[in-house]
């Protein structure tokens, strides 16, 4: 009893805001377990008009925090309620680790496996081209560009984000299709390549944009001080501001991938829709995404292909639940090591 | 002050009526499909329910003219649900559905248990499917059997050569298997010889016929299939030759004469001639209004 006193006590000085809320809650939770006066003391100190008028800004702002997570609570039980009864026909492992896709058959036979393998190549894909162009655009904006042009530059690149991605897929598929099949000599030009750099120009804007950020955000000291080494330009971007922007960089990269392994129009227009496991990146493929996307209509309510298309939705979820958590842990423990 | 509590009031139902919201989706787990019924009774020219059941290759088809024919006559109830030409045929005999849609003409041993059960089958050509297979102008090849075509789309042939075409590998596209079009090359032309075949791994599945019939358009090693609506001047059809007749071309012509091998009919069977309101919905589907609809899911009308 002393020791949750005391605890909250070390937590946050009273008066302030996080002593009120612990304390109060702390208060509810365990009924008289706190009796301690400190904790009591505050609440007289606070001014009435005050309170009043703020109050019902933080319900708004608690209501619309607790709205997100309870949102996503709501779309992670439908995901699961939907999805997760395919498994009394298909066990999870032919699921997850079979290529033979054959939902409107009799019997139908659900494996993913090539969709799993298609979305990550052409992800990958994606990122092998964003990330060097993305941070060196962003270096160039934040440390060499001019003013003018940087002014110029940022917004036409944020610009690129606001391309409707069924637009990029009708290029793609009208334009770039058949110059990567002329280039590379090949049978289709619809294939994941062709998808992977339409999706690096869908996440570019985003690592552009929050790593110059990040870049620009990093101590003007660091940047002096390195020059007055004598580090030549170059070598003060690679060396001193890449690493120190590094969390809000490998932010960016996460976000990009994201949205890279989320797209559904543009991947389902150019991938090639080819239901083998690509071999090679130049394959046409397909990505879950797409999958979802063009079955959905198709299924009937509650049937075993509606029910499998909510099970890829899970592997889809959990799987940018893992890269997000990746990130996240990865980022504390820089901070950490540079805090 | 009390404005804003009033504010903090309104904020808190609006979250609960989201949450209320959100709350209903996964509600919607029945397994039923879902069923174009008009449930607001007003009085209109005629009234009646009608059960639809059948082919999963009409059930787009038959939900279509169920919307827009519910949309003119709001009192009708039009409940359409498939699972496939065998199932609707067991429901019409069972007296469990009105319509049945059957894109295969019945059995014997169906006809046979209709007449144990005293119904008497009668079938309405609806609309027809006809398929048509195209290639790249620049191909040489201009004709294919059913069994090569078979062989093509299971993946078994993939080199032009072997048709005595160019060196060069065969790029199969089809439609995606939320088209109707897909399931029904899969039967006819796919499943040809083995029941069980279905199309090869190197089959690459476009969502549109559009994107099927642009890819045509300008790649060489490129076959692909659609619904007759899409042919243009920049893919060629080849004639498709069945195992008895001579090759021909399609055309909304020989579909309908029944000597394009890639086509069947579509029928809607009832137990008995279709009276009342269902004489005027069969009225409804084999006229302007209805055939229309049967051109636009890239079916071919019968007129």
């Amino acid at each position: 009893m002393p020791e949750a006193t005391s605890k909250s006590m070390k937590i946050a000085p009273p008066g302030s805001l996080e002593a009120q809320k612990e304390g109060r809650s702390l208060e509810e939770g365990h009924g008289q377990a706190l009796e301690s006066p400190s904790m009591r003391e505050p609440r007289p100190l606070r001014s009435r008009p005050k309170w009043d008028r703020e109050r019902p800004v933080r319900m708004v702002l608690a209501a619309a925090g607790w709205l997100t997570v309870v949102i996503l609570a709501l779309i992670m039980i439908m995901l699961f309620v939907e999805g997760l009864p395919i498994f009394t026909v298909t066990n999870p492992f032919s699921f997850l680790f079979s290529s033979q896709w054959y939902p409107v058959s009799d019997p139908p036979v659900f494996g993913i496996l090539s969709f799993i393998i298609g979305s990550l190549m052409i992800t990958a894909t994606a990122l092998v081209i964003a990330i060097p162009l993305g941070i060196g655009a962003a270096a160039f904006l934040a440390e060499i560009a001019p003013p003018p042009v940087r002014e110029a530059i940022k917004p036409i690149i944020e610009l690129l984000s606001g391309i409707p991605s069924i637009v990029l897929g009708f290029v793609g598929f009208l334009l770039l299709a058949p110059a990567i099949q002329r280039i590379f000599n090949l049978d289709s030009g619809l294939n994941g390549l062709t998808a992977g750099i339409l999706l690096a120009f869908m996440c570019l804007p985003t690592i552009v944009s929050i790593s110059e950020d990040a870049l620009s955000a990093v101590p003007r000291e660091y940047k002096e001080a390195s020059l007055a080494l004598g580090a030549t330009r170059w070598q003060t971007i690679y060396r001193v501001l890449i690493p120190a922007a590094r969390p809000g960089i490998v932010a960016s990269v996460m976000l990009g991938m994201g949205r890279a392994i989320g797209e559904t129009m543009t991947v389902l227009m150019v991938s090639g829709g080819r239901l083998a496991i690509p071999s090679f990146i130049t394959d046409p493929m397909s990505a879950m995404t797409g999958r979802i996307a063009i079955e959905i209509n198709n299924a009937v309510f509650g049937g075993l292909q509606y029910q499998a298309l909510f099970a890829i939705g899970i592997v889809l979820f959990l799987i940018t639940f893992a890269i997000n958590l990746v990130a996240d842990l990865v980022l504390e423990k820089q901070r950490r090591r540079y805090a | 002050m009390r404005k804003s509590r009033i504010l903090g009031g309104v904020a808190l139902l609006l979250s609960v009526s989201l949450l209320l919201a959100a709350c209903g989706t996964p509600a919607s787990t029945s397994p039923t499909v879902p069923s174009p019924t008009a449930s607001n009774p007003s009085p209109s020219q005629e009234s009646g329910a009608i059960v639809v059941k059948g082919s999963d290759t009409m059930v787009n088809l038959a939900s279509a003219w169920a919307e827009d024919y519910i949309a003119e006559h709001p009192n009708m109830k039009i409940t359409v649900s498939g699972g496939g030409s065998g199932i609707g045929i067991a429901a019409l005999l069972n007296k469990t559905t009105d319509i049945c849609n059957n894109s295969r003409p019945l059995k014997q041993e169906e006809l046979d248990k209709a007449k144990a059960s005293g119904i008497i089958p009668v079938s309405i050509i609806v609309a027809k499917d006809g398929v048509a297979v195209v290639v790249h102008p620049s191909n040489s090849i201009n004709e294919l059997s059913l069994e090569q075509l078979a062989a093509i789309f299971g993946g078994k042939i993939t080199n032009w050569k072997e048709l005595g075409g160019q060196d060069a590998e065969i790029v199969v596209l089809s439609r995606d298997n939320n088209s109707g079009t897909h399931v029904f090359f899969k039967e006819h032309v796919v499943q040809l010889k083995d029941k069980k075949a279905e199309y090869g791994t190197n089959v690459q599945f476009l969502p549109t016929s559009q994107g099927i019939a642009d890819e045509v358009a300008r790649n060489p090693k490129a076959i692909g299939y659609y619904g007759l609506g899409y042919l243009s001047s920049q893919q060629k059809a080849l004639a498709v030759k069945s195992a008895t007749g001579p090759a021909v071309l399609p055309s909304i012509a020989t579909v309908l004469d029944n000597s394009y091998p890639v086509s069947r009919p579509l029928f809607c069977t009832t137990n008995g001639q279709p009276k009342g309101a269902m004489e005027e919905y069969f009225a409804w589907i084999l006229g302007a209004k209805g055939q229309e609809i049967v051109k636009s899911l890239d079916f071919v009308p019968i007129r």
